[in-house]
C-alpha cells in the first residue's frame, strides 16, 4: 500500500486506502539526504530511522546543528476565554505561572493519577495555547473540554515543524536574520518574520542541548529548509533520523511515551501505567496550585502513601547497553525492576540506562545490578553489570540554558 | 434372552458415550480418548459436525451451511489435539464494510492508520474515540479470555476447588481497580447501543460495530445485555491476534473433520445415523443410551452434546431428570432469532458503493447503517415475522479459500438477523422459506445490481429447519441465549453449570454450558476435564496457555 507518488491522500479521496502513509512537507528535502531508505510510520507520517549513519547523525546534535522533522507530532490549538482554566484543569503544573511567550513541559494524567502522555504547551496568547505530544490527544481534549468555554482543534496537518538542535543552531538562526533570537531563554517562544508570514520559534527540544523548534505553515516548509541550509552551510548542518535522536534523549535522561511508560489511556493491563512521581517528574505536580486538576486526588494520596516505583537514571558498568535488562538488588539477587531505555552515551561517555525499580530501592548513589544479554557474532553472552543511580542526566551542558548562547 | 451373538454385542460397555458429533462433542471425545478411555460418539445425522460442517449441496460447492467462521476456537485445543496434523488450517482474512442507504460505505481496514482515516471520512470526532474503544475492548478481552478454559466456580460452594477458583476470579476483579470494575459490571448489563454511545457519535459507526452484538441473539441493539454478546464475538483470536476471524480452509467441516481425526487417532469410535432416543438411568446412575432404532449401548458415563432443553426434555425420562431440572430446562431460553442463506455464485458480485480495486469484499459486510434499523428489525421478530430490512452478515470465503467452489465460482454465506423460528406462530413451509429468502436477496440486490444474475443455487434455512436437522433448539446458534442470567455459574442453570447432569455419570459438553456458543471447543474440553477429575485420571485437557 506504499504510494510512490509522495502525495498525501485526504480521507475525502475515495481511494485514500491506497496509501497508508502521509508525507511531511519536509519529505522531499529530507529524501535528498537519505541513502539507506529506512523509514517507519509515526502516527500517519513516514519518518526516517536514519538517513546515513546514526552515530554521525548523533554528532550533528552534539557538535554542530541537526534537523529532525517533528511534523508528525500531534499538535492541537486550544483557544477561548477559559483556555487557562482548561489547561490548569488538564495539567498538574500551575499554568498561571506560564506567561504568554513561554512554553511548559508537562504531563497529563487520568483520574487515577496515571500519566497519559507528556508534551509541551505553548502559551501563544492570553487565551490561546498550542499543545504538542507524541501520541494523539484529541479524545482527551474532547473529554476534558466539557463545560469549558474553549475551542480546540487538531492542527497536526496544518503545522509543519522541525527540531533544530545543536551548539551551532543559534548562530545559524542569527545568520538567517531572526532578530534578537539569541535573547531567547530556554522555554521561550516568539514569532519572527519569514516570507509567507510569521513563523514561530521556541527554544525547546528533546536532546538536552542547545536547540530550537521551528513551526511554520506547510508551504513555508521548503523555503525554511533552504534558508536554514543557506545560513548553516559552514556549520556541518545535517538532517537526522529518529535513531540518532534516541541516543541523544537517553543520554539527556528524557523519557519517551510507549518506551519508558505506557500511556494510561491506552494501557490495558492493570498496574502497567505510571504516575508522574513514578516517572521522576515530581516537579511538575503542583498539588496545592489552588485548582482541581485531573488525577489530583490520586496523586495526593500517592504523595502521602508513597509510590510503587522509582524512575532511575543509571550509570551502567561496562560498555554493553543494558537493553531490556532486569534489575536486581544484588548480583543473582532479587528482581527489583527493569531497564526501559539504554544507550552508550557518546558525549557523556557513560553507559546510560533509564528504568524503574520497586520502592524503596534506587536512591541516588544506590547500587543495583543489571543482567545484560548481548550478542557477538550471533552468540549470546550474559554479564552482570553494577549500576549506580545517578543524581541527574548524564548529559546536561551549561550551553543548554546559557543565554545568549555562544556561537558554537 | 436374545441370541447369544446379539447378547454378546450388547455386553460391550463403553467408558463414555458422547451424544452428538458437533465440534464440542468431538472435542470432548478426543480428550477422553486421549486419556485412554473407551469412547463412542453417536450422531443422528449421516454426517458429523453438527453446526460445524461443509456440505456438498450443489455441484462442487462446499457450503459452510451453519457456522461459517472461526476465531473463538481455543488454540490450546488446536495444539493439544494436534489438529494441524489432522488437516485443520485457519486462514485469517481482512476487509469488510457496511453499506449505507445513501450509496456510501464504511470500510474495515486492518491497518490502523487507514482505519482512522476511514472513520475520519465519516465522523472526524470519532477517530480518537475509536482508539479508546479498541483499548476498552482489549481490556475486557484480556479479562475474560483466561476464563474460557476453566470451569466456572459455584459461588455457594465450600469445596476447596470452588473457593480457590473464586479467589482467582476475585483477584482478577480486584486487579481491575475501582473505575474499570464499575465499567465492567456496567458492560455486562447494558445494551450494545448504550455501550457504543459512550464512544461514538456517528450512527453509521455504531451500526457497523453493533452487528456482532445481536448475531444469534433474541434481543435488540437497545436491549440490556447485548454489549456482552459483542465481546463474545471479539474475544477470540487467530494466531494470537485477538478479535481476528478466519476461514478454516475447506469450510467449517475442516474443524469437525480434524477433531474426528483426533478422536480416531486415540482409538475413539464415531457412529453416524445413530440418533439417541433416551439416556438410560438406573438407580440414579447412567447405564447407557437407547438409540432410535431400539438398540441399547451400555456405558458408565453419557455426555450430552445437545442443549439443555434437548437433553433434559428430549432424551431423559422426567423421573430421572427430576422436577427441578425439568422446570429449569423448560425455562432455559434458547429462542431462534436468525436464519441463513447459503448461495452458490457464478462470479463475484459488484457493489456499486465500493471503489474499483477495493479488497474490502474479502471481509464480512453488512447492510444495516443505523441503530434504529436494528430495533425495527427486532420489532418485526417480536411479531413473529422476519425483518424486512435485516442485519446481514455476508461473506464470500472463496475470495480467500479457493477450495470451496470451482475456479471462478464463489460461495457466499449469508447470516440473517432477525428471523423467527416459527412464522407468526405457524411452522415454516417451502413457500415461506422462499419468501424469506427472496426478501434477503432483494435486500442485497439493492446494493449490487448483478447479484441476482450470479446466483446459481440457494439453500434457505430458518431456525426451525436448523432445529429439525441438527437439533439446536429453535436454531439458536449458541445453544441458548448468551444473556447474563445464562452465563458462567448459571449456564445452563444452577446445578448443571459444572458440566455434570442431575444423575451420576451424566455430563453436558455443548455450548449450553460455560463459556457458551461459537465454534470454541471450550465447553467440550472443560467437560472432558471434569469427567477425568471424577474418574481420578490425570487430565489431558489444557487450561489457558496464553502468556500475558
Amino acid at each position: 500500500m506504499f504510494s510512490e507518488t509522495n502525495e498525501n491522500r485526504s480521507e475525502h479521496d475515495p481511494m485514500h486506502w491506497k496509501s497508508a502513509v502521509k508525507y511531511s512537507p519536509f519529505y522531499n528535502k529530507i529524501k535528498e539526504y537519505d541513502y539507506v531508505n529506512k523509514w517507519h510510520r509515526w502516527a500517519e507520517y513516514t519518518t526516517p530511522d536514519m538517513l546515513e549513519d546514526p552515530t554521525i547523525e548523533y554528532f550533528a546534535i552534539r557538535n554542530s546543528a541537526s534537523i529532525f522533522d517533528i511534523t508528525p507530532m500531534s499538535k492541537y490549538r486550544i483557544k477561548g476565554p477559559e483556555a487557562l482554566d482548561f489547561m490548569n484543569r488538564l495539567l498538574p503544573r500551575d499554568m498561571t505561572k506560564i506567561r504568554v511567550g513561554r512554553v511548559a513541559y508537562t504531563v497529563w494524567c487520568d483520574d487515577e493519577g496515571m500519566v497519559c502522555d507528556d508534551g509541551t504547551v505553548f502559551r501563544v496568547a492570553e487565551d490561546e495555547y498550542l499543545l504538542c505530544a507524541q501520541e494523539r490527544q484529541m479524545e482527551i481534549l474532547r473529554r476534558n473540554a466539557i463545560g469549558m468555554d474553549i475551542e480546540y482543534s487538531e492542527v497536526t496537518d496544518e503545522v509543519a515543524a522541525i527540531s533544530f538542535q545543536g551548539p551551532c543552531t543559534c548562530a545559524i538562526l542569527k545568520n538567517m536574520g531572526f532578530k534578537d533570537v539569541e535573547t531567547m531563554k530556554m522555554f521561550d517562544v516568539r514569532y519572527f518574520d519569514f516570507p509567507g508570514g510569521e513563523i514561530m520559534i521556541s527554544r525547546t527540544g528533546y536532546t538536552g542541548d542547545l536547540g530550537y523548534e521551528i513551526w511554520t505553515k506547510n508551504d513555508q516548509a521548503e523555503p525554511l529548509w533552504d534558508a536554514i541550509y543557506a545560513a548553516g552551510k559552514d556549520y556541518a548542518i545535517r538532517p537526522i533520523g529518529g535513531d540518532a535522536l534516541e541516543i541523544a534523549r537517553i543520554e539527556a535522561g528524557l523519557i519517551a511515551a510507549n518506551v519508558d511508560f505506557s500511556p494510561a489511556n491506552e494501557t490495558v493491563r492493570p498496574g502497567h501505567a505510571k504516575s508522574p512521581y513514578e516517572l521522576g517528574l515530581d516537579w511538575l505536580v503542583k498539588l496545592d496550585k489552588g485548582v482541581v486538576f485531573n488525577g489530583r486526588r490520586a496523586l495526593k494520596k500517592e504523595k502521602e502513601n508513597g509510590s510503587r516505583y522509582r524512575f532511575v537514571r543509571l550509570d551502567v558498568e561496562g560498555n554493553k547497553p543494558a537493553h531490556n535488562a532486569y534489575l536486581f538488588d544484588n548480583e543473582d539477587g532479587k528482581n527489583i525492576g527493569y531497564v526501559s531505555s539504554a544507550a552508550w552515551a557518546p558525549s557523556a561517555k557513560t553507559n546510560v540506562g533509564l528504568g524503574f525499580v520497586d520502592m524503596p530501592h534506587g536512591e541516588v548513589g544506590d547500587v543495583v545490578w543489571a543482567e545484560i544479554y548481548y550478542q557477538k557474532e550471533l552468540k549470546w553472552n550474559r554479564r552482570w553489570a553494577k549500576c549506580t543511580v545517578m543524581a541527574g542526566p548524564a548529559w546536561n551542558p551549561p550551553r543548554k540554558t546559557l543565554t545568549p548562547p555562544a556561537d558554537f | 434372552m436374545k441370541s447369544a451373538l446379539k447378547g454378546k454385542k450388547l455386553m460391550k460397555k463403553y467408558d463414555v458415550i458422547v451424544v452428538g458429533a458437533g465440534h464440542n462433542g468431538l472435542t470432548n471425545a478426543a480428550f477422553l480418548a486421549k486419556a485412554g478411555l473407551d469412547v463412542l460418539v453417536v450422531e443422528k445425522n449421516d454426517y458429523i459436525g453438527g453446526a460445524t460442517v461443509s456440505r456438498n449441496l450443489h455441484g462442487d460447492w462446499k457450503y459452510s451451511n451453519c457456522s461459517y467462521l472461526a476465531s473463538l476456537f481455543r488454540p490450546e485445543i488446536y495444539r493439544h489435539l494436534n489438529l494441524a496434523k489432522h488437516g485443520l488450517q485457519v486462514v485469517t482474512y481482512n476487509g469488510g464494510f457496511t453499506l449505507t442507504d445513501c450509496g456510501d460505505y464504511l470500510g474495515s481496514y486492518s491497518d490502523h492508520e487507514v482505519m482512522r482515516r476511514e472513520i475520519r471520512r465519516h465522523s472526524p470526532v470519532d477517530v480518537d474515540a475509536y482508539d479508546r474503544y479498541y483499548h476498552q475492548m482489549a481490556k475486557w478481552c484480556r479479562f475474560i479470555r483466561p476464563m474460557l478454559l476453566r470451569t466456572p466456580p459455584d459461588p455457594t460452594s465450600f469445596k476447596f476447588r470452588d473457593l480457590d477458583e473464586l479467589r482467582w476470579l476475585g483477584k482478577k476483579f480486584f486487579d481491575l481497580g475501582p473505575r474499570d470494575l464499575h465499567d465492567f459490571m456496567k458492560f455486562f448489563t447494558v445494551s450494545v447501543g448504550e455501550f457504543l454511545d459512550e464512544f461514538f457519535h456517528s450512527d453509521l459507526i455504531k451500526a457497523h460495530k453493533a452487528g456482532s452484538a445481536v448475531v444469534g441473539t433474541n434481543l435488540g441493539a437497545m436491549s440490556p445485555g447485548t454489549a456482552y454478546v459483542l465481546l463474545h464475538h471479539y474475544m477470540g483470536d487467530v494466531d494470537g491476534a485477538v478479535g481476528a476471524w478466519g476461514f478454516p480452509r475447506g469450510g467449517m467441516g475442516a474443524v469437525s473433520g480434524a477433531l474426528a481425526g483426533a478422536v480416531k487417532e486415540h482409538g475413539g469410535e464415531i457412529r453416524t445415523n445413530a440418533g439417541v432416543d433416551q439416556i438410560m438411568v438406573k438407580n440414579g446412575k447412567v447405564t447407557g443410551v437407547r438409540l432410535e432404532n431400539g438398540e441399547e449401548i451400555n456405558a458408565d458415563r453419557v455426555v450430552s452434546n445437545l442443549d439443555a432443553r434437548k437433553t433434559f426434555l428430549g432424551m431423559m425420562d422426567p423421573k430421572d431428570a427430576g422436577e427441578k431440572v425439568v422446570k429449569a430446562a423448560k425455562r432455559y431460553k434458547s429462542r431462534g432469532s436468525s436464519g441463513k442463506l447459503n448461495i452458490a455464485l457464478n462470479g463475484v458480485p459488484e457493489f456499486t458503493a465500493l471503489p474499483k480495486g477495493s479488497e474490502l469484499i474479502k471481509g464480512d459486510f453488512h447492510i444495516v447503517d443505523n441503530m434504529e434499523a436494528y430495533e425495527r428489525g427486532y420489532d418485526e421478530w417480536k411479531d413473529g415475522k422476519w425483518s424486512t430490512h435485516p442485519y446481514l452478515d455476508l461473506l464470500i470465503p472463496t475470495l480467500t479459500d479457493p477450495t470451496m467452489a470451482p475456479p471462478g465460482k464463489h460461495f457466499m454465506t449469508c447470516f440473517v438477523q432477525y428471523c423467527p423460528s416459527r412464522v407468526e406462530g405457524k411452522d415454516w413451509t417451502p413457500v415461506l422459506l422462499k419468501q424469506f429468502g427472496d426478501n434477503v436477496i432483494d435486500n442485497i440486490a439493492k446494493y449490487s445490481p448483478n447479484f441476482k444474475d450470479l446466483i446459481e443455487h440457494v439453500e434457505i434455512r430458518s431456525g426451525q429447519v436448523i432445529d429439525n436437522e441438527i437439533g439446536l433448539t429453535e436454531g439458536n446458534i449458541f445453544q441458548g441465549e448468551l444473556s447474563l442470567n445464562q452465563l458462567m455459574f448459571n449456564r445452563p442453570f444452577h446445578g448443571c453449570a459444572q458440566y455434570r447432569g442431575p444423575v451420576n455419570g451424566l455430563y453436558l459438553s455443548g455450548s449450553t454450558t460455560h463459556p457458551g456458543g461459537g465454534v470454541m471447543g471450550a465447553p467440550g474440553a472443560n467437560s472432558a476435564r471434569e469427567i477425568l477429575i471424577d474418574m481420578n485420571i490425570s487430565t489431558t485437557v489444557p487450561e489457558d496457555e496464553g502468556d500475558d
